[in-house]
């Protein structure tokens, strides 16, 4: 079987070279299998549940969509890079363990992408627009209820750390 | 001072009652938590399963050469490479673990492979020649029980015929009578983590198999018989798991990853798709039901009349212990004096069932509460009125003669849940409305209902089933060890063994040992609402025992009558004039001091017994019950068929808040999924082959679909012989969430919407809808 030429990610600011990946190789099975960052879930690899969500060139996108060999020398941020290298936990991460907004946690990182992208935008989102932002991203454990709180308490302390 | 309150607690952990955090939570939301398809080794292959396109087909030959010929492909395997049983299952050993010369249902396993890469793997699949003879599929379930059997062990799975009081009430002619039949649709239990495994050949024929389970024991038992080794040379280790839900009972991959791992001597990873997850995990009944209410015209239920028919698809999986809860709780938390049911679940040539949150009483929860509305619009009554007159207390007979010898307020969540002031707001905001996004639904247009329903269920397994579980608690140097095979599947088991231990021994420092078969007995399977009470009283136990046994041991070295010794926050401590006068020096111990050498306790926690049920369903068969209530509030576009749920409000009879963050969890997850199958969620089946296996096709609840979720109460009664008080709390609010929906939509729309999930067809295009009237 021919693989594609070896190609290289820019992932949570490191390069990273990818070798001997076979053409039609996602973004997420490269991130996953290939260089080791599970972070990124696998729950429908259709586009349909955002368990995969990853940033590429700040876009959150689903990671099961992306050929892996067209993200070539883009940034990609995935949930392993989603903390400063001082905190363990970003905001989020902190609010949704706060928030009891995890479960079993399979969609958890895919969330967490999603609403980092959220407050970047938006850091006082009413509930529609945070039930919006959030409605690709499936959860089968939590009914959204912790996952709501968890994004308020999120977006109260980004305030507060903008003011600062 | 001779009291514990002399001793003032310090220490901060995590304790009973308390919203402790989760252990697994930093990993799991900074990406490192390996669930069961994170695994990885570096010499792996990776497996894949041959599935039958056909609802039903006669094998008249595999040709698996050309697949063998492909470059990186290591191994093929058929039905003759299975060296021990031919068959597995959870109750009755009857499903194929590949098929051999028939297949009765689409997707059924025929062929696993194992290659270098899963591009490989696919091609060697595409490679493989089955010669197919389609025959006729038995997809009728009406039909299962006098059709041909499909299957040596016949079409019947089991009739359950419950008779209970004076049959005779059937003939009464001064009742009041209602009728009605019912459908439940196929739900899908949609957990987002995929069946996915990693077996590892120890070079010795023995295999080690990480995966994500409910039940690792019961696994390795099934696994074990059909390799054909004894139980020490299959060792099973609990992998992350991504949600369960029910789908996890029955083994998946677990026999052909050991199959391809152990011919190959290589360790061989699978992790399904999406598309094959539908076909690869047993799936919620489908349920038709017919009901007979008989009630004075007061308002006081004399006779319930119910026939039952559960399509079990094309292997037994757990469908027996379905149908017996279906029937024993057909007739929902009311007192009735006269019960005739009778319980079927027959095997077709749809996609196999089995296990999903609410076991059974799902279904009858949505008959016998639509029942209920029914005849208090017959009866011209407050349909909230007529289920506090008939609702059962403690004391009462159930229909299987049972008498509720713990709690059961029934009542209470029912006042609860209906009297919980509402804080719905109507539909201005478009976004809001039914169609949402779509901004289809003009808003005067737009009809409001609401309903109230309640549903109750038993906890534990039943019938007479030996229900163990079984755990070890070391503490050593201060840390405590805790071994248990319970599954964590997203539940919080996890949070709640540190909360026991915190509670029993003061320790906060805990270590959870690796859960696997090899370290302790089984913990019986994470499901029926038994964890907390079956898994979480064995840690109890283990850490009592723990306690009695350091006091004792201090007691001995410092010669100091035990009943003076407090151990409290870390610390042991004596109560000076606690009964023994103060001939001793005062004890403070820290138990780092005093474990220096380990104590240690094993212990297995059983509930009390059951009995079968006899011919007329009659037994004590169960252990336990826990009763909820739902009202749901909706609007529906009636023009287009269109719903929102525009809120939930729910109380339930929990026995004891042991977590305050996790019951909530626990109430708004299993009121989405019976959001899920009240308005979109089913699995739909034309001609045995499923249509939707994709979640394109097939809708869960999203942040958008679901509302709120007020509490209105979480019932506080401790259960007699549960451990803290505590009732298990994961099922009931996925069984009347559904009820209540579907009533909600009725009082909307004054249909009788007989079938769920309720599609946008069953309400626009129903004759006497309000679109017919407005014409």
């Amino acid at each position: 079987m021919t693989t594609s030429e070896d190609f290289s990610l820019v992932v949570n600011g490191s390069h990273r070279s990818v070798v001997d990946a076979l053409p039609g190789e996602s973004l997420l099975f490269v991130l996953r299998e290939r260089l080791g960052l599970i972070g990124s879930k696998n729950a429908c690899e259709e586009g349909e549940c955002g368990s995969c969500t990853v940033r590429l060139d700040g876009e959150t996108v689903c990671s099961c969509l992306v050929l892996a060999a067209a993200a070539a020398d883009r940034e990609v941020v995935t949930i392993e890079g989603l903390a400063s290298e001082e905190a363990v936990l970003s905001d989020v991460q902190q609010a949704f363990l706060d928030a009891g907004a995890v479960q079993c946690g399979f969609c958890t990182p895919g969330l967490l992408m999603a609403v980092d992208a959220l407050l970047d935008t938006d850091d006082e989102p009413d509930e529609l627009t945070v039930r919006e932002a959030i409605s690709g991203n499936l959860c089968r454990c939590t009914g959204y209820g912790r996952i709501l709180d968890a994004v308020d308490r999120a977006a109260s302390a980004r305030r507060t750390q903008v003011t600062l | 001072m001779t009291t514990l309150e002399a001793v003032s607690r310090t220490a901060t952990g995590p304790r009973i009652g308390e919203s402790a955090p989760r252990p697994d939570g930093v990993p799991k939301v900074t990406g490192s938590f390996a669930f069961s398809s994170d695994l990885h080794h570096d010499r792996m292959l990776w497996g894949g399963t041959l599935r039958s396109p056909h609802a039903a087909a006669r094998i008249r030959g595999i040709d698996v050469g050309p697949a063998l010929a492909l470059a990186g492909v290591h191994a093929v395997l058929t039905h003759e490479d299975v060296p021990g049983s031919p068959t597995y299952g959870l109750i009755h050993r009857d499903q194929p673990v590949l098929a051999s010369d028939v297949v009765r249902y689409e997707g059924e396993p025929v062929v696993v492979v194992a290659a270098d890469h899963p591009d490989m793997v696919r091609r060697a699949l595409a490679a493989i020649e089955v010669d197919w003879e389609p025959t006729e599929p038995l997809v009728d379930p009406e039909l299962a029980a006098d059709a041909a059997p499909i299957h040596p062990d016949g079409n019947v799975i089991r009739r359950v015929h419950l008779r209970h009081g004076d049959q005779t009430a059937a003939d009464r002619q001064d009742l009041v009578s209602v009728e009605g039949t019912y459908e439940v649709g196929m739900q899908d239990q949609a957990f987002l983590g995929p069946e996915s495994g990693l077996a590892v050949p120890d070079g010795d024929g023995g295999i080690d198999l990480y995966v994500a389970t409910q039940w690792l024991h019961e696994d390795r038992d099934q696994v074990a018989a059909c390799l054909g080794l004894p139980d020490d040379k299959v060792r099973l280790t609990l992998a992350g798991v991504g949600g369960a839900f029910g789908a996890r009972e029955d083994l998946s991959l677990h026999v052909h990853l050991c199959l391809l791992a152990l011919r190959t001597g290589r360790p061989v990873k699978m992790s399904y798709g999406r598309e094959e997850s539908f076909h690869g995990h047993v799936h919620r009944h489908p349920a038709r039901m017919h009901y007979r209410h008989l009630a004075t015209t007061e308002g006081d239920l004399v006779r319930v009349e119910a026939r039952l028919l559960l399509d079990g698809g094309a292997y037994a999986s757990s469908s027996s212990a379905v149908i017996s809860n279906a029937t024993c709780f057909a007739v929902g938390p009311y007192r009735v004096p006269s019960v005739e049911v009778e319980g079927v679940v027959v095997r077709t040539d749809n996609p196999p069932c089995g296990a999903m949150r609410g076991f059974g009483a799902v279904q009858t929860c949505f008959a016998h509460e639509a029942q209920m509305d029914r005849l208090a619009v017959t009866l011209g009554m407050d349909p909230v009125d007529l289920r506090l007159r008939n609702a059962l207390e403690p004391g009462d007979r159930l229909p299987t003669g049972q008498v509720i010898t713990g709690t059961l307020p029934v009542a209470e969540v029912l006042r609860a849940c209906a009297g919980h002031p509402s804080a719905a707001v109507g539909p201005d905001d478009p976004m809001a409305r039914p169609g949402g996004a779509g901004r289809t639904a003009d808003v005067d247009d737009v009809v409001r209902g609401e309903a109230v329903a309640v549903g109750f269920k038993n906890l534990m397994f039943s019938e007479g089933f030996d229900d163990s579980s079984s755990a070890r608690c070391v503490l050593h140097r201060g840390v405590a060890t805790i071994t248990c095979a319970c599954a964590e599947v997203g539940q919080g088991f996890v949070t709640l063994v540190h909360q026991i231990v915190g509670e029993v021994l003061g320790v906060d420092e805990v270590v959870l040992a690796p859960v696997a078969t090899t370290s302790i007995g089984s913990a019986g399977s994470t499901s029926a609402s038994r964890q907390t009470w079956m898994s979480g009283g064995a840690v109890q136990m283990a850490c009592e025992s723990v306690r009695r046994e350091l006091l004792a041991r201090v007691a001995a070295t410092h010669d100091v009558p035990v009943h003076d010794l407090v151990l409290v926050d870390g610390r042991i401590f004596s109560l000076p004039g606690g009964g023994s006068g103060d001939d001793y020096l005062p004890i403070d111990l820290s138990l780092d001091e005093v474990t220096a050498e380990a104590v240690e306790a094993d212990v297995v926690h059983r509930h009390a017994p059951t009995l079968p049920l006899d011919a007329d369903g009659q037994g004590d068969a169960h252990v336990s019950f826990s009763v909820s209530a739902h009202r749901a509030i909706v609007d529906v576009d009636p023009d287009l068929g269109l719903v929102k749920v525009v809120e939930l409000t729910t109380a339930q009879d929990v026995g004891r808040v042991l977590h305050p963050l996790q019951v909530l969890g626990q109430l708004e997850g299993g009121a989405a999924q019976g959001l899920g199958l009240a308005v979109m969620e089913e699995v739909q089946v034309t001609d045995g082959r499923i249509r939707n296996a994709s979640f394109t096709d097939y809708l869960i609840p999203t942040a958008l679909d679901m509302p709120p979720v007020e509490i209105a109460a979480l019932i506080e009664q401790p259960e007699p012989g549960a451990p803290f008080g505590a009732k298990g709390i994961g099922e009931p609010p996925a069984i009347s969430s559904t009820a209540a929906v579907a009533g909600a939509l009725r009082d909307a729309t004054g249909l009788d919407l007989p079938r769920v999930p309720v599609r946008p067809d069953d309400i626009c295009l129903a004759s006497g809808s309000a679109l017919d009237e407005a014409d």
